[in-house]
């Protein structure tokens, strides 16, 4: 082979690699257990490091002066449930959360048995797994406090937050394990920017998961329910988002 | 880098000096970043396309200003950078895709996967990341033990005199490269190059990826504080990708003028035949 034809086939190569990357990747991507398994492996760790490493470190909390001037709203605006909308007519007066599975004491709790409860006040960077950031304001319980008034049974890992909205009629859900359901920056959070929780970002309540990407801090939320395994809820993947697009459970990266 | 040889197969006429180039570390780390930039590459530019517009400071979404945005309207595709905005239909912001336009930051063939899947160019990123942040790591701390760093990479207090780089910038612009035993190293550009790619533009990718994770930055606070921001760190590392381009297109052209074969072989088997000096 003449150093003509081998500079020739070296250029080419290098011409055609992009597109043999890409064409393979296609392939590979398609496959569910190349996805899962080998795709999955960065995920697995991001999660088990950050255990490792930092499971009770906090996010860090904005000066009011630093919060975005305009905090955008993404994903449903308004549940079209009627029930949801029959409890925003009023105020959410007759609203009670639901919190139940693998408690000792499951109950319902209205917004004032909840304002009653301990609050915490957290201004905070959301960051939208799509690339922006938002800092907003956020008051609410503690998720740990509610969690603490019902008890947990010992087989309980996971804590499930079942939401009043959907998509094409799959209810949305999230879920978090119990490192972060205990982390005291976890909150359901019932203001926003010293107001109301508007319809937009989820009222009546919405989860505050301070360490985790904007998707995992469900919205309308209208169960907490402990759990033992997410395989026999929804599609099995332990969010919506999660079953519908195959995004990563833990969002921390 | 000391052993010379003679090329068994060029031993007829004048020997062929063959020497020892690369290290076995040194190799290995090549070639997976070889493949492994191309994968973070495209499927960051899947990732961008998500949110095609980019901030400086803690915070940004659409209502903030946007440095730089990839865009389209009325069917065509820009890229605005600050005020100026270039019309890039056919590449940025519009482009075909089974001969449909389609209104896309990046294009199908510049993106994994090529279809829009956010999830999974994620997937790809966030794995293959592990892969890039370890090696660079695990390169830089064997190239500290090995002396790689201070034989090969750091430059002399001789080579940084302007005179000495103005000479060597000269020669390399008239594509006079360094022959016999002065190629036996790496020439200042080289190592410049190298150190900087090294030191400075792989760190930053990793440490800018780095701070964009809420988990990382509750656990390392100064991640994003080294960069003014998570948004800030975003451009960052969408910048240094594209630093990362540029490297990689001189590289790509340095080896296909001063012998791709040779090159190409010296990396794979770690012998390099001296180019020989022009009589």
């Amino acid at each position: 082979m003449s150093g003509v034809t081998r500079r020739q086939l070296l250029r080419g190569a290098g011409l055609a690699a992009p597109a043999l990357i890409l064409g393979g990747c296609d392939a590979l991507g398609a496959s569910p257990s190349f996805r899962d398994i080998v795709l999955g492996t960065g995920e697995w760790l991001s999660w088990r490091i950050h255990r490792l490493i930092g499971a009770d470190a906090l996010a860090r909390e904005f000066d009011p002066t630093e919060m975005s001037p305009f905090f955008r709203t993404n994903g449903n605006t308004r549940p079209r449930s009627a029930e949801w909308q029959s409890h925003a007519a009023d105020g959410f007066a007759r609203f009670r959360l639901r919190v139940d599975g693998l408690v000792e004491r499951p109950r319902d709790l209205s917004l004032a048995e909840l304002k009653a409860m301990p609050a915490r006040s957290q201004i905070t960077r959301h960051d939208c797994v799509e690339g922006w950031s938002a800092i907003g304001k956020w008051t609410g319980v503690p998720l740990g406090a509610v969690l603490a008034a019902t008890g947990l049974k010992p087989q309980a890992r996971f804590v499930v937050f079942h939401c009043a909205d959907d998509f094409g009629g799959a209810p949305y859900y999230e879920s978090i394990d119990l490192v972060d359901a205990f982390h005291p920056q976890t909150i359901l959070a019932y203001g926003m920017n010293d107001a109301d929780l508007p319809a937009g970002h989820g009222a009546p309540l919405r989860l505050r998961v301070e360490r985790q990407l904007g998707y995992k801090q469900a919205k309308f939320i209208t169960r907490i329910e402990a759990v033992a395994a997410l395989g026999a809820i929804g599609g099995g993947r332990g969010g919506f988002w999660e079953d519908a697009a195959d995004y990563e459970w833990y969002a921390g990266i | 880098m000391a052993r010379v040889e003679t090329d068994p197969v060029a031993a007829a006429g004048a020997p062929v000096r063959i020497v020892r180039r690369h290290r076995l570390s040194t190799r290995v780390w090549h070639w997976i970043n070889a493949g492994t930039f191309f994968i973070m590459l495209m499927s960051g530019l899947m990732i961008f396309n998500a949110h095609p517009r980019l901030y400086w400071g803690q915070y940004g979404a659409n209502a903030d200003p946007a440095w730089l945005e990839i865009g389209s309207a009325d069917g065509r595709g820009y890229l605005r950078i600050g005020e100026t905005q270039i019309d890039t239909t056919g590449v940025l912001g519009v482009s075909e895709r089974d001969g449909r336009a389609r209104r896309v930051a990046f294009p199908a063939w510049a993106t994994i996967p090529s279809t829009y899947d956010l999830a999974l160019a994620r997937r790809w990123h966030l794995t293959f990341a592990w892969l890039l942040a370890v090696g660079v790591a695990a390169y830089a701390l064997a190239s500290l033990a090995n002396r790689h760093l201070a034989h090969d990479l750091l430059p002399g207090a001789r080579e940084l005199k302007a005179r000495h780089l103005w000479h060597e910038i000269r020669a390399h612009a008239r594509l006079d490269f360094p022959k016999g035993e002065a190629a036996r190293g790496y020439n200042t550009l080289q190592k410049l190059a190298y150190l900087g790619v090294l030191v400075l533009l792989l760190p930053a990718m990793v440490l800018s990826g780095l701070a964009m994770s809420p988990g990382m930055d509750a656990t390392l606070p100064w991640l994003p504080d080294l960069f003014a921001g998570r948004q800030s760190a975003r451009s960052v590392h969408f910048i240094t990708a594209w630093l990362l381009v540029l490297f990689l297109v001189v590289h790509l052209v340095m080896v296909l003028l001063t012998g791709p074969v040779n090159g190409v072989r010296a990396m794979i088997t770690g012998r390099f035949r001296l180019p020989e000096e022009r009589p």
